[in-house]
């Protein structure tokens, strides 16, 4: 297996705030990394470092095989970075902003910009202004920014930030075309719907890397477990639950709680808490983990 | 917390505190709005969703009395807002995406302008603030300027100003867009509590799907029209049975051969399996094709079975729907 990213022991301090932890971890080429995690986790600290835009403080890491300090600039000619607040040019139109990238980039041939254009569907509107576009266009024209001279690896930071979820969806499956062209792709992401999208899950929280593995393996391994409580009134009962030893998180779903214990099997406390506060617990469900639940869990 | 009666206050007599009948609007030539109609209840949570321009944030500026209406009418708790504006207002607190604080006054000035501008009286306000920032967390930091407080405090402080008047109706207009997981659902515990406590009615749009699921009723917007509407279970209903999970190897190719069969609608990669909206009464038929195409092609299948539908697929299947 050809190893995209490797690092090891990779830290980060901002005078004396430890902002990325030792982290040592590897990214399979071909992998969809999402990397999730609170604001100020460290996430975007990494993928800085990684494309050796910062120099970390401690420990070492390689991408595409080049040191992100030492061959900085040959990790860059070969990683595309699509960044949350992507610069497009408005008064240029689609083309003449791409074309300005590649120039960028040394990329002078016009077809390899038409095919990108193309690859993303934006051949059709290519004369168009970036001005005029819409949420899901401008993301995709600056997916085009990113990749317009063909990189192995591609860093994703919050690409599909206020888009729909239709618009979202179909931005997924040019990150899956992307990948099945054997590029490696590490995204960062709040919405946790699409951590599920990833083929490997990092969660990082204070600077730590808390786990990586495949979202299958991270839901099957959740340290707790997860409760369907139907019971009513609702709203009380979700105030008495949050109070209870062994609650590691409660909330609403809608018609019933949702509830995650420390332990696997259902707190006696539980029910009897409820009945004694005289409300009706109709059932008590296992229930499937998601990913949000994991990152939950984790804390 | 903040009952002073044993009953919870409620928009007596009727109890539906949010009344939109038939809303329309035009922006020039662009139907933003077409008959709308929609009622939220005392103590419920109703989530709006739909495609960005679908009319989400036009509806809601319609219901806090901000744009007017071209035809339809807004009751907030009895009041029209056309007749009784100032009474209907007073219903209302208002979030909104991108919210006004004032940067350079600290969190209690923030409050205390937004009181004053209420109407409100001094010996009131002062005691309201103080529980509010108890329940946003925020109580620590009365006197910091509202531009020192992180994202996620921001956001709680314009809650806060939104809540200061007691209101009995909320107004949510992606309260949370950009929002890290952790604080979203930091902010979406004070929300629930807060109907609890004060049985708030609160009409909030949101274009996350986790979101919507916490929702009591949710309701689809598409081009100005509210086209489908119900509790999330039902709505996840609306595909049940229809939706596959296949798994299997190349992926590539199961993608590409649930493309090719008449009989699937949509098929989506969702990490290393693949979701196929089918068409329907198909689903088994179409399993068993898919199972032969793919072994016939030289792939495998490790896992092909019907899953229950997320609202992701439902939002999917009523943004394809024509019409």
């Amino acid at each position: 297996m050809i190893t995209a990213i490797r690092a090891h022991n990779l830290t980060r301090y901002f005078a004396n705030f430890l902002a990325v932890d030792h982290l040592t971890f590897e990214v399979a080429a071909g992998q969809v990394l999402g990397y999730l995690g609170p604001n100020g986790s460290g996430k975007t600290t990494t993928i800085r470092m990684l494309l050796g835009l910062l120099h970390p403080s401690e420990g070492e890491a390689q991408v595409l095989g080049y040191d992100v300090v030492s061959q900085s600039e040959l990790v860059r000619s070969q990683t595309g970075y699509m960044s949350q607040k992507f610069a497009l040019y408005n008064e240029l139109t689609i083309w003449e902003n791409l074309a300005f990238y590649a120039g960028m980039y040394g990329v002078r041939d016009t077809r390899q910009i038409s095919a990108i254009l193309e690859s993303l569907g934006l051949g059709a509107i290519k004369m168009q202004k970036a001005q005029n576009l819409s949420a899901g266009w401008r993301q995709r024209l600056a997916l085009a920014t990113a990749i317009v001279h063909r990189p192995r690896l591609l860093f994703l930071d919050e690409p599909t930030s206020g888009v729909d979820p239709t618009a979202r969806r179909s931005f997924w499956d040019l990150i899956y075309e992307l990948s099945t062209q054997g590029i490696t792709i590490m995204v960062t992401t709040h919405y946790m719907d699409e951590a599920e999208y990833c083929s490997v899950i990092g969660i990082m929280r204070a600077g730590k890397l808390q786990a990586l593995d495949e979202p299958g393996h991270l839901k099957a391994s959740i340290p707790g477990q997860v409760w369907e409580i139907y019971v009513e009134p609702l709203l009380p009962a979700l105030e008495a639950v949050e109070g209870l030893p062994g609650i590691v998180h409660a909330t609403l779903a809608s018609d019933h709680l949702r509830v995650i214990t420390r332990l696997k099997s259902v707190p006696e406390r539980l029910s009897s808490e409820l009945s004694s506060k005289k409300m009706q617990v109709q059932k008590i469900l296992p229930g499937e983990a998601t990913i949000e639940d994991v990152f939950i869990a984790m804390q | 917390m903040f009952a002073s009666s044993s009953e919870p206050p409620t928009c007596a007599p009727t109890g539906q505190a949010i009344h939109l009948t038939g809303l329309s609007k035009k922006f020039g030539s662009v139907q933003a709005l077409e008959g709308v109609s929609l009622e939220v209840a005392d103590g419920e949570i109703y989530g709006l969703v739909g495609p960005d321009g679908a009319g989400k944030t036009t509806l809601i500026r319609l219901a806090c009395g901000v744009l007017k209406p071209d035809a339809g009418s807004v009751s907030l708790c009895g009041f029209l807002m056309a007749q009784d504006t100032e009474q209907a207002r007073a219903q209302v607190g208002y979030l909104a995406q991108r919210f006004a604080i004032y940067e350079d006054m600290t969190v209690m000035e923030n409050l205390r302008f937004f009181a004053e501008v209420r109407g409100l009286k001094a010996d009131y306000w002062k005691a309201r603030a103080r529980q509010l920032l108890d329940f946003v967390g925020l109580a620590e930091f009365t006197s910091r300027r509202a531009g020192q407080l992180s994202g996620g405090m921001k956001q709680k402080l314009g809650l806060a100003l939104a809540l200061i008047s007691q209101p009995r109706v909320l107004l949510l207009d992606e309260p949370t867009t950009g929002v890290d997981p952790a604080t979203r659902l930091d902010f979406w515990r004070v929300i629930i509590h807060l109907v609890n406590q004060e049985n708030l009615a609160v009409l909030v749009s949101t274009p996350y799907m986790d979101e919507a699921a916490r929702c009591t009723r949710i309701g689809f917007l598409r081009n100005g029209r509210l086209i489908r509407e119900g509790k999330p279970r039902e709505l996840r209903n609306l595909l049940s049975g229809k939706i596959l999970e296949l798994a299997g190897e190349p992926l590539p190719l199961l993608i590409q051969l649930s493309k090719a069969n008449q009989a699937v609608e949509n098929a989506q990669r969702f990490g290393n399996s693949v979701h196929l909206r089918v068409r329907e009464g198909k689903t088994e038929e179409t399993a068993q094709q898919l199972q032969e195409a793919i072994h016939h092609a030289g792939g495998t299948v490790t896992r092909l079975q019907t899953i229950e539908a997320q609202l992701e697929d439902v939002f999917i299947a009523l943004a394809e729907e024509m019409g």
